[in-house]
């Protein structure tokens, strides 16, 4: 048997021309009187795929949601899902339950009742009901709280139930609606590790809703960064980690230090930018911009290296310690250059005890290699 | 000093309420039953005995030995009594049923609406307030009667080819009560569901509950506090109206605010009066006291 790790790492069905996308959104776009809040957005979800939509408060992922299932309806553009047209389909007749944030467990029934909930409504004979209600509640690993109400519970027990709920009546596409938002840190972790391998293991598409770029990133097969009502990038976690395509993508995910300047050579896939900071940035892109024009390079913290001694390699410059923060884990160095920008650097702290340690207001070196960063075009 | 302090505010504040019951409900009450069990009299107050406290010990031992039953037994002797008792819980029912039916829809409507205009619809419920209820209910006179706004309205329009007798039936009762007491039926219902979370419909919606299955499987029963509130307050003063049917019902209406009015003053007995109210008292306060003590034992469970 494959593991779960193994069977995620080959799943890429978008990179597959042949497959065919099972939730599609075509050029939706939805108003609320003047306000835009999607912006003729067109996007593909396939079957089994871990989806996150993530994205800053008001920039159109929830109403995306809603409109899938179906409590907004598109101002204009379709939604299709699994080849049928959404348009004029009500929620209560949609393949697709929802977890809402507020997880929306009915306070005047048990656990019991609430997963029941979908299942009575549909009709499905008391035994049956029974069945899978236990088998929900086993799942979520609530067994022991079949009988008490929603209040009786707590956060992270009612996120089960609701989660429970949503999945009783085996949708298509479960919509996940900042399911772990009222979480505490610790318990969020350890319920975003759980929400994958439930995805896994019932084999369901999963459509999230988060702002929070670190949930999105441990879960979401695939990650849609979203703004002002349109998509800006869409890519696997790590592409949008170390291959942003946009400035604003750049600098939503993570923690980024971009340097400005003008291309001064473009040749053999690399571009040489000018920049205020004193030095020449070589940096390996294959389609760079010209010669002339302005660019940004955008690096990571952790892909610049801080020495004391002169680093052989060519993007070097030397900087002043401005401010240490140890974090434990790692070590974030703000590090003055001479023109006044400040740059993030961090490093592991991989072994126990350092002899002698870089200090506040030392002269040191900041490097990075060729490939250590993206450039943006502007 | 500060913690010593607010606690003796704290015992203040609840003070407060208790003593306004105890000034205006408990003694009024309890001047009341005793004049319950006094006998009629030709003197000023109309009742004996009088207790005068300066009169000494013995006079107040020898008043209360005067006391008894004696006006409960003659409201079991006449059937008058007990018909009356019998078609105010009626007509108070039938009276607050209808006003939960046309108040559900009104405080559904509001809760549901835009928030900027909910305050606008909050005021226009509670704007019949600002004109005096008599005059109010006078109005309906001029409506309901024969040759009424509403008969000649429904004439000119052709649905009806002779007037409506409405006025002194007790039709014109329900419209009397259901009109003057709909804002204590919107108000509670209105809060119940204004503070429910709209995602809970939503979810029984996701779920597969229509419309209207979400509202019977989920707003209604979450709303029931807010039904019981408006009920309550609809039912209890429409059994001791005096005012509506006083004036709408006509003299046919047999309401116990009615029989108490004429035994208080056209027959000036103070004493079968006060045991009319009395017993009105207790047929209203018992079942209410039982349905607070198994709602709050239903609530218990569910904590």
């Amino acid at each position: 048997m494959k593991s779960l790790g193994s069977i995620r790492r080959s799943f890429a069905p978008w990179a597959d021309p042949a497959s065919k996308p099972f939730i599609s959104f075509r050029n939706v776009t939805k108003k609320f009187g003047d306000f835009v809040a999607v912006d003729d957005l067109s996007l593909n979800i396939y079957t089994r795929e871990f989806f996150a939509l993530l994205g800053a408060s008001g920039c159109g992922k929830s109403t995306l949601l809603r409109m899938l299932a179906g409590f907004e309806q598109p101002t204009s553009g379709e939604i299709i899902l699994d080849g049928q047209n959404l348009a004029g389909i009500p929620p209560y007749r949609r393949p697709v339950n929802m977890m809402f944030q507020s997880y929306a467990l009915f306070p005047h029934m048990t656990v019991e009742t609430n997963v029941a909930f979908g299942l009575k409504q549909d009709g499905m004979p008391k035994p049956e009901i029974a069945a899978r209600v236990e088998q929900m509640l086993k799942l979520v690993k609530l067994e022991k709280f079949a009988k008490r109400k929603p209040h009786q519970l707590s956060g992270g027990q009612r996120q089960r139930v609701a989660l429970a709920r949503s999945l009783a009546k085996r949708p298509k596409v479960l919509l996940l609606d900042e399911p772990l938002g009222a979480l505490d840190k610790k318990l969020r972790e350890e319920t975003q590790f759980e929400l994958m391998d439930l995805q896994q293991e019932l084999g369901l598409t999963f459509v999230v809703v988060t702002h929070d770029q670190e949930e999105a990133m441990t879960m979401a097969d695939r990650i849609a960064v979203m703004a002002h009502g349109k998509v800006v990038q869409v890519a696997t976690p790590a592409e949008i980690y170390e291959a942003p395509n946009s400035r604003f993508v750049a600098d939503f995910i993570g923690d980024v230090n971009i340097f400005d300047g003008t291309v001064s050579a473009n040749a053999d896939g690399r571009v040489q930018i000018e920049t205020a900071s004193g030095f020449p940035i070589r940096v390996v892109a294959p389609d760079g911009p010209a010669a002339g024009a302005k660019a940004g390079f955008a690096v990571r913290p952790e892909k610049i290296k801080v020495s004391r001694d002169a680093p052989p390699s060519a993007n070097a410059v030397r900087g002043e310690i401005w401010d240490i923060g140890y974090l434990g884990d790692m070590t974030v160095f703000h590090v003055r250059l001479p023109d006044g920008k400040v740059v993030k650097a961090s490093s592991l702290n991989a072994v126990r005890a350092v002899e002698d340690p870089i200090g506040y207001d030392q002269e040191v070196w900041i490097s990075f290699a060729e490939d250590a960063g993206v450039v943006l075009k502007d | 000093m500060s913690k010593l302090g607010s606690a003796i505010f704290n015992r203040l504040v609840i003070i407060i309420p208790y003593a306004w019951l105890l000034f205006f409900f408990l003694i009024p009450f309890v001047i009341v039953l005793r004049i319950s069990l006094s006998t009629t009299a030709v003197a000023m107050p109309p009742y004996t005995p009088v207790f005068d406290l300066s009169a000494g010990w013995s006079a107040l031992v020898q008043g209360i030995k005067e006391l008894s039953f004696d006006n409960y037994v003659w409201l079991t002797e006449d059937a008058l009594y007990a018909k009356a008792y019998v078609s105010s819980l009626f007509i108070a029912l039938v009276s607050t049923i209808l006003t939960l039916l046309i108040a559900y829809p009104i405080a559904y409507g509001m809760a549901r609406a835009p928030s900027g205009i909910r305050p606008t619809l909050l005021m226009l419920v509670i704007l019949p307030f600002w004109t005096s209820f008599l005059i109010r209910v006078y109005a309906w006179i001029a409506i309901l009667k024969p040759e009424g706004l509403l008969n000649q309205f429904l004439l000119s329009i052709g649905v009806i080819s002779e007037p409506l007798i409405i006025l002194n039936t007790n039709w014109a009762i329900y419209i009397g009560i259901v009109y003057s007491y709909l804002p204590f039926m919107v108000l509670p219902l209105y809060s119940a569901l204004e503070k429910m979370d709209n995602s809970l419909t939503e979810a029984a919606l996701d779920l597969g509950c229509t419309p209207i299955s979400a509202f019977w499987r989920v707003t209604f029963p979450l709303s029931i506090p807010g039904v019981v509130a408006g009920c309550l307050l609809v039912f209890i003063p429409a059994v001791g109206e005096f005012v509506i049917p006083d004036l709408l019902g006509g003299s046919e209406t047999l309401m116990i605010g009615k029989t108490l009015w004429n035994e208080f003053n056209a027959n000036r007995d103070w004493p079968v009066s006060a045991a009319v109210a009395t017993i009105l008292l207790l047929i209203l306060v018992v079942p209410i006291m039982f349905f607070q003590h198994a709602q709050s034992k239903a609530d218990g469970e569910g904590r």
